[in-house]
């Protein structure tokens, strides 16, 4: 099994500026982890803590349980694919492959089988003398995987290794990615602003957001129940109403909003009268018309603002009382309702779909 | 040329060729047409041209490959221009990475202002600067003694020591620049790529950098020994009378010989040998010249 990650208090400032803030984690050897975050957050900067290109301002990062500091980056067992690959276009195909082999003192005719090898692995057998600029982007992506797997690292970097490719491509290098994992078993720690990669590839996403962790969890844990409003708001899309809390039932709560009693699940630990925000996907809403008796659940009355027919799924945009805007997506099994700009309609939806976080204090 | 037209339209384009061609025809090629000329005949005088032994011959060339003192400073010329282009590569690869990669634009644009100011005084008063520092009784050598290095002042100029440093520094622009041009392209992430695979920093230059600012190298190396060997100001003032240098001999020829025609051959013979380098550089470097012209 291949050596963990552990990220203990790590703080990387740029002058005044903290890029990365207070970071704690453990990943787990041979673990597929990802970052996931916006532009700006801290990614790559925390990525490059873990392969050495800098150290922390504070804390550790420790792999295998070893502290790395004033480890550079080729003492460490980790390799990077870089966001831009970062090929080197002098080089042969194979000579690519090999560099860090090369590099190791290893011979030319062992160099030479062993990136044939690595060839096999990624697909491309026989193509080795090649040069780089004849490749596609998917190639060029593959023989970066491994020109990184051939020194046989620990833990292997990937900044967002598939942002510049197509999205079949995309979609097909996920599933390679993914594969490649779990045959070496390598511990792989990704980066994504993708939140449709990270959650399809990985064990375990971390989201950050203006360089914290806001939350470390598997993909379903994510998307159902997000720790954090930023979180609830990043992650999928998410309708957003605000109020104030006014009554917990155990983990549940109701929030008191401007279109009145909202019920929902708590997720978070908040008092009678604490600013709150319930959140709810639009995939999770349902239209009844406006007639309809208010049940048990979620009661939206609202007004229909627009709709937009996408095959698949039909999205509805609906304003609420107190100008809130709503999104729905109706899936497209049983006969869609007929419903045009302007109709009155109640959203509803079951408590158990809706969470119930924190206000964002700033954000 | 059809970009051209459009742009300016017939009449400007018409004179811009014009003026292209009376440059190159009546200010280039003629003269050195009339130079190739002379140095193929006799030196004779006026009462003779036209006449029986106004012929065509290979005498002047000749020259050289009988004169014992000219072949040795033929030779000299071209292992101490090669000695110069050599040292000065080695001085300025390592500013050229620094300046392109190891600084923030703020301090490469410092740096670069730095190496370029020396370069606004004139050649000759540069140069005059060095036959100062190394002068016997100057403050090189007095320094020298006073840290108690050296017993007597050494004599540092009227030699070939005196002269390479004089070059090195002369000429350090002219490499410096085409390197940091070429490094200044590669990008950063296939330095880190490497060190990521655990190369070492030499590695890296070996394998990485050197390939990509081999054509910015050959164009440095080109221009350096292009200009050392034809430099004439330089070898004059740090190196007379020890070191004479073959641009020396051919201006004696002209201007105190008197004699155009051998001198003329001798401009030749100097022109084959930078050309010689440089066809000598490209097939080193397995360039051509369209790498060069970026
Ligand atoms: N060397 C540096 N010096 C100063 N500031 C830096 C440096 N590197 C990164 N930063 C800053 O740190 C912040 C985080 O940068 P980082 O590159 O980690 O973001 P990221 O999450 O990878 O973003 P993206 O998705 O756009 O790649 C940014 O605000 C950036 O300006
Ligand atoms: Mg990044």
């Amino acid at each position: 099994m291949s050596q963990g990650v552990e990220l203990r208090g790590v703080t990387m400032r740029f002058g005044d500026f903290a890029a990365v803030k207070g970071v704690e984690l453990d990943i787990e050897g041979g673990e597929f982890f990802s970052f996931l975050g916006p532009s700006g957050c801290g990614k790559t900067t925390l990525l490059r803590l873990i392969a050495g290109f800098n150290d922390p301002t504070e804390g550790q990062v420790l792999i295998g349980g070893k502290d790395m500091r004033g480890i550079g980056p080729n003492g460490r067992p980790t390799a990077m694919i870089f966001q831009n690959l970062a090929l080197f276009p002098l080089m042969k195909v194979w000579e690519n492959i090999a560099f860090g082999l090369e590099v190791r003192g290893v011979s030319k005719a062992e160099r030479r089988k062993r990136a044939e090898a690595l060839l096999e692995l990624i697909a491309l057998p026989g193509q080795g003398d090649k040069q780089v600029s004849e490749l596609s982007g998917g190639q060029k992506q593959r023989v970066a995987i491994a020109r990184a797997l051939a020194v046989e690292p620990q833990v292997l970097l990937l900044d967002e290794p598939l942002s510049a490719l197509d999205l079949k491509l995309r979609q097909h290098m996920r599933q390679e990615l993914r594969e490649i994992q779990r045959r070496t078993g390598v511990t792989f720690i990704y980066i994504t602003h993708d939140q449709g990669e990270a959650l399809t590839m990985s064990d375990r996403v971390g989201v950050m957001s203006a360089g914290r962790l806001q939350q470390v969890a598997d993909p379903q844990t994510i998307y159902e129940q997000p720790a954090t409003p930023f979180v609830a708001g990043f992650v999928g899309e998410n309708n957003r109403l605000l109020g104030r809390i006014g009554r917990v039932e155990g983990g549940a709560a109701v929030l008191d909003s401007a279109i009145g009693p909202l019920r929902g699940r708590l997720g978070g630990d908040l008092a009678v009268g604490a600013p709150a925000a319930l959140f709810v996907r639009p995939e999770r809403l349902g239209v009844q018309p406006a007639s309809g008796t208010p049940g048990q659940g979620g009661h939206i009355p609202a007004t229909i603002v627009s709709r937009a027919y996408e095959g698949a799924f039909l999205h509805l945009t609906a304003e609420a009382a107190g100008g809130t805007v709503l999104t729905v997506h109706l899936a497209n099994s049983a006969g869609l309702p007929d419903l045009q700009p302007g109709a009155a309609v109640a959203l509803i939806y079951r408590p158990e779909d809706a969470i119930i976080l924190p206000a964002e204090a700033a954000a | 040329m059809t970009a051209l037209y459009r742009r300016y339209g017939p009449g400007l384009t018409g004179l811009i060729l014009a003026l292209t061609g009376f440059w190159i025809i009546f200010l280039v090629t003629l003269p050195q047409l009339d130079m190739v000329d002379y140095s193929f005949r006799p030196n004779l005088s006026m009462s003779e041209r036209g006449g029986p032994n106004d012929v065509y011959t290979l005498q002047n060339y000749a020259t050289l490959a009988d004169n014992a003192i000219h072949r040795a400073i033929f030779l000299k010329t071209i292992w101490a221009s090669a000695l110069v282009t050599l040292t000065t590569l080695i001085v300025c690869y390592p500013i050229a990475y620094h300046l392109a990669q190891g600084t923030t634009r703020r301090q490469a644009a410092l740096l670069m202002l730095l190496l370029l100011i020396p370069f606004w005084i004139n050649e000759i008063l540069r140069t005059f600067a060095w036959w100062i520092l190394l002068a016997y009784a100057g403050p090189l050598n007095n320094m020298l003694v006073a840290l108690g290095l050296i017993e007597r002042p050494i004599r540092f100029l009227s030699g070939d020591g005196g002269v390479i440093v004089g070059m090195v520094y002369a000429y350090i622009l002219f490499m410096v620049m085409p390197i940091y041009n070429a490094i200044e392209s590669l990008d950063r992430n296939q330095i880190e790529a490497a060190r990521d695979l655990g190369a070492s920093p030499w590695r890296i230059h070996w394998r990485v950098v050197i390939p990509h600012a081999k054509p910015g190298i050959a164009v440095g190396c080109i221009m350096t020994f292009m200009l050392a060997a034809g430099s004439y100001a330089v070898p004059a003032l740090l190196g007379s009378p020890g070191s004479r240098w073959f641009t020396q001999i051919i201006y004696s020829w002209f201007f105190e010989g008197g004699n155009w025609n051998q001198g003329s051959a001798y401009a030749f013979i100097l022109l084959l040998l930078c050309i010689g380098f440089i066809f000598g550089v490209m097939r080193l470097a397995r360039i051509g010249l369209a790498d060069i012209a970026k």
